[in-house]
């Protein structure tokens, strides 16, 4: 029940054992991703009641998107997906090197997405499909230009909000990295990148949604 | 609870515990760097005095005013700002945070027998969440104040309104945060933390409420989050999510925040029904009636609270048959509702009921919770919901469910485990006189605002017809009396803490794992990790017990 | 979910996939990203937005069950994961009786042309 049970052994001082300690830590992440869960929703909400209002013209406003881009944000996100599972595997198995690298490779692919999501954001205002702080929005699609203004507020919405999750889990993941170049986060004191691990996984399902409502509904066939 | 325990718990000691966690550390940095739940209980309870006196403030201003039909006393813009002011603080910074974050924390790690709660840091850290949107909330209030009213609703707040209306979005925003963390807290905690033998059936009813608030902490709150994230973002980015011109629907802002909001009602009743629960058996000397009832009925008021929101939108532009709907699933809260109240009836039934201050104020809570939650039936009809809708009858009601259902339940909670979290006792005969004052201004307040509604005066005016005036000098009367009822407690409270006589572990003789260790707690809470293997609330059993003890020691003593 | 907590002995390593079933699902999740691109090409009414939606779901099973590790989790945590998506729901649900009732979609006679609105000449 010391203080210094914390400093010297993986399991905390409110804790009677490993296990205790780690369904709590995996426990409180879920709860977590329930929050975020109807966090998203409520802008999902708004995307369906707007697109189910106007459909015609969310498809017609989704056609301007870079589809190629789009998906290969996707791959990009799916491929930090599996370093991300084989780095919680490598600290589970208390594989070091294989810690640092996937660990590495998360934040390299990560920092990807957040580029291209950042040249994506420039395309967009440079075609002026940026309805932001008041800069010209200029539409010449067939859709009405304010049903596609509607969509782009929701595009920079829901985009933008998930890119603020994927910079915090950026974050927590530089955390991690230092860590685990002190040796740190492998067997027993493995479940930080567990459960950071959840975290980054939740925001990529929540790509897995945007990017068919956002890219693929486009008329373009 | 065995009854070598159970031996001299009452008798009043010299001095208080030698190791304890208020002397643990003096300094600042003891309090403000702390992972101790109880410590952070008692930051939360100084922050959250803190803001109920500035929304009571403001309440006081706004009753004053409303003293004559013109309202001399404020501009028409200043009103505005204080009746928003009055609304926003009580309701994000000092009813939702009230009795989770302070007594909540203090007692779920004692009532579950842990050392502490599971996430101590995540725990410090929605205090620091809490102050951050508190100050910036304050700031915008001196800055010139916001004027929307305290629902925030779109377009005004997102369009029109010129007032400070983004830096108390985003400062209730960061609240919500800190609401989140306590509510996740508690669940981790009372799913994991548990001593051995307390199964779930053995718990404190109490922790079954915390229980259900936080569900409704952790399911609602993203959805007011993501509702005023959507404000601030029209107001910063020019975005235009409820922006009719783009084919927005202001009405969806209702929807989203009445997600939360409606629910988040009963994250400020539920745990004021927990303390309660714990009181009633203490102070009558008997098993609570229907265990089970009560633990259940608290899940399902928070499942319940999350279907019934859209009875705060019959005259918004939401569809007739939404309102059907909701107006039908309004009167399912109505039932676990009652099955509490009945249960706690069926309690004090035959029990040898004792009026302490806590008993007071729980027996307040009962009856006035029970006007304002027949009052919701009104309410929740949709034809007489139209009749009502947005005047002082609705005001009434949710007053008699906030104020005199979860202010009292709040300062019976703090009056029953005083003595555990302070160490002290409190001036018995200044608390019962303060309680039934409380409850005679409560009533004077609000009882003519019913009446008022009725007769059709608009909530949030200014200025109202002369015949109104009698019952509008009623109230603020009545609001007056409560503001001293409020003084007392204060200070005899703080009194206490240097001149009230030391308080033994368990005055109350009261069952529950929290008075079984020292009054005030060590750090650790338990001097040896408890072992339970008595039902909840046998107080006959208990009191059998305690009886044997004081035999066997009078015995010794004659020998 | 009923026991008062451990007092056992501490840690063996959490019951977790091999290397092997991680890249396999990974390369599902491609598969299904590659999937959900084609689909898109096709026009299939109606069927493209079920589609996607769809594979989006499979996508989401795939990743909670298996990177996230559902598959060896206490049933605890499969029963919060769920309860966020049915308070999602409930959600979708009441705010769609509100929509769904007062002409805030297009009704079913109009919805038929829909497809074809802009089509003819312009904004209507």
């Amino acid at each position: 029940m010391s203080e210094a049970h914390s400093i010297h052994g993986p399991v905390a001082h409110q804790f009677d054992d490993l296990q205790q300690q780690r369904e709590a830590d995996e426990l409180g992440m879920w709860t977590f991703l329930c929050t975020e869960i109807l966090f998203f929703g409520g802008v999902f909400l708004a995307y369906t009641l707007y697109r189910l209002r106007d459909e015609a013209g969310f498809a017609d406003a989704s056609g301007t998107m870079n589809l190629w881009l789009g998906a290969v944000n996707t791959a990009v996100l799916l491929c930090s997906s599996l370093t991300v599972a084989l780095a919680v595997h490598a600290g589970e198995t208390s594989r070091r090197t294989m810690l640092v690298v996937c660990l590495v490779l998360t934040m390299i692919l990560g920092a990807g997405f957040l580029g291209i999501k950042g040249y994506e954001y420039y395309e967009k205002y440079e075609e002026h499909h940026m309805p932001l702080f008041g800069l010209p929005f200029i539409y010449e699609g067939q859709a009405s230009p304010a049903t596609a203004e509607m969509f782009f507020d929701l595009y920079f919405v829901m985009t933008g909000i998930h890119a603020i999750h994927m910079i915090i889990g950026m974050g927590v993941f530089t955390l991690l990295l230092v860590k685990a170049l002190r040796g740190g986060l492998l067997g027993d004191y493995s479940t930080p990148v567990h459960i950071a691990g959840l975290y980054w996984h939740f925001v990529d399902i929540v790509w897995v949604f945007l990017f068919p409502f956002l890219y693929l509904i486009g008329a373009r066939h | 609870m065995t009854s070598v325990a159970v031996e001299r718990q009452a008798q009043p000691p010299d001095a208080p515990p030698k190791r304890n966690y208020l002397n643990a550390g003096y300094t600042v940095r003891s309090w403000l760097f702390t992972t101790d739940h109880k410590r952070i209980g008692l930051l939360y309870l100084l922050s959250i005095t803190f803001f109920f006196v500035i929304g009571g403030v403001a309440a006081t201003v706004v009753r004053l005013d409303l003293m004559t039909p013109e309202g001399d006393l404020v501009q028409t813009e200043t009103y505005n700002k204080l009746f928003t002011a009055h609304g926003v603080i009580m309701v994000f910074f000092f009813l939702v945070p009230s009795i989770p974050a302070t007594l909540g924390n203090f007692l779920v790690p004692l009532m579950v027998g842990a050392r502490d709660l599971a996430f101590p840091k995540i725990n410090l850290m929605s205090w620091y969440v809490y102050t951050c949107g508190g100050l910036l909330t304050l700031y915008a209030l001196a800055a010139g104040g916001v004027d929307t009213g305290w629902t925030f609703y779109a377009p005004y707040s997102s369009t029109y309104s010129n007032t400070h209306v983004m830096a108390t979005a985003v400062g209730v925003f960061i609240v919500g945060f800190s609401s989140i963390m306590t509510g996740l807290n508690f669940i981790v905690t009372i799913h994991k933390m548990r001593a051995p033998g307390l199964t779930w059936f053995r718990l404190p009813l109490f922790i079954w409420s915390i229980y259900a608030t936080s569900l409704i902490q952790i399911l609602g709150t993203p959805v007011v989050a993501i509702a005023l994230f959507l404000v601030a973002c029209e107001r910063l980015l020019g975005l235009g999510i409820f922006d009719p011109r783009l084919g927005g629907d202001p009405i969806l802002f209702q929807h989203l925040f009445w997600f939360y909001s409606h629910p988040a009602v009963y994250i400020m009743i539920l745990p004021g029904m927990g303390v309660v629960t714990e009181i009633i058996p203490c102070f009558c000397r008997k098993k609570i009636f229907g265990y089970t009832f009560i633990g259940f009925s608290s899940f399902a008021i928070a499942v319940f609270g999350f279907l019934v929101w859209g009875h705060h939108m019959f005259v918004s532009g939401q569809s007739v048959y939404a309102g059907m709907v909701f107006s039908m699933l309004s009167y399912l809260v109505a039932i676990p509702s009652a099955v509490k109240v009945f249960n706690w009836t069926a309690s004090l039934y035959k029990g040898s009921i004792t009026f302490e201050t806590p008993m007071l104020y729980a027996l307040g809570f009962v009856g006035l919770f029970t006007m304002g939650g027949l009052t919701g039936l009104f309410v929740a009809a949709l034809g007489v919901n139209v009749h009502v809708h947005d005047t002082y009858f609705v005001i009434a009601h949710f007053h008699y469910i906030m104020v005199g259902g979860m202010v009292m339940a709040y300062l019976g909670g703090i009056h029953f485990w005083w003595p555990k979290i302070s160490g002290r006792m409190y001036p018995e005969a200044w608390a019962r006189f303060s309680a039934i004052l409380i409850f005679v201004g409560f009533n004077l307040t609000f009882f003519p605002q019913y009446v008022l509604g009725y007769l059709g005066m608009p909530r949030r005016y200014h200025v109202y017809p002369e015949e109104f005036q009698v019952l509008n000098v009623m109230s603020s009367a009545g609001a007056s009396i409560l503001a001293v009822g409020y003084l007392f407690p204060l200070t005899y409270l703080l009194w206490s803490l240097r001149y009230g006589p030391y308080a033994p572990p368990n005055p109350w003789r009261a069952t529950g794992l929290e008075w079984t260790t020292a009054s005030p707690p060590p750090t650790e809470n338990f001097a040896s990790a408890p072992v339970v293997t008595d039902e909840p609330y046998d107080y006959p059993k208990f009191d059998a017990e305690w009886r044997d003890a004081s035999f066997s020691e009078e015995l010794a003593a004659t020998d | 979910m009923n026991e008062p907590r451990h007092h056992g002995q501490a840690s063996h390593a959490p019951a977790h996939f091999s290397v092997g079933a991680l890249v396999a699902n990974f390369v599902a999740l491609m598969v299904l990203l590659a999937a959900t691109v084609a689909v898109a090409e096709i026009d299939l009414g109606r069927g493209n937005f079920i589609a996607a939606t769809a594979i989006a779901a499979t996508k989401t099973t795939l990743i909670m069950v298996v990177f996230m590790n559902l598959r060896y989790s206490k049933p605890l945590a499969r029963l919060v994961a769920c309860a966020g998506f049915f308070w999602l729901a409930i959600m979708f649900a009441l705010s769609f009786s509100d929509y769904g009732s007062r002409g805030w979609l297009p009704n079913a006679d109009a919805a038929a042309p829909v497809e074809n609105r802009y089509s003819a000449d312009g904004n209507s």
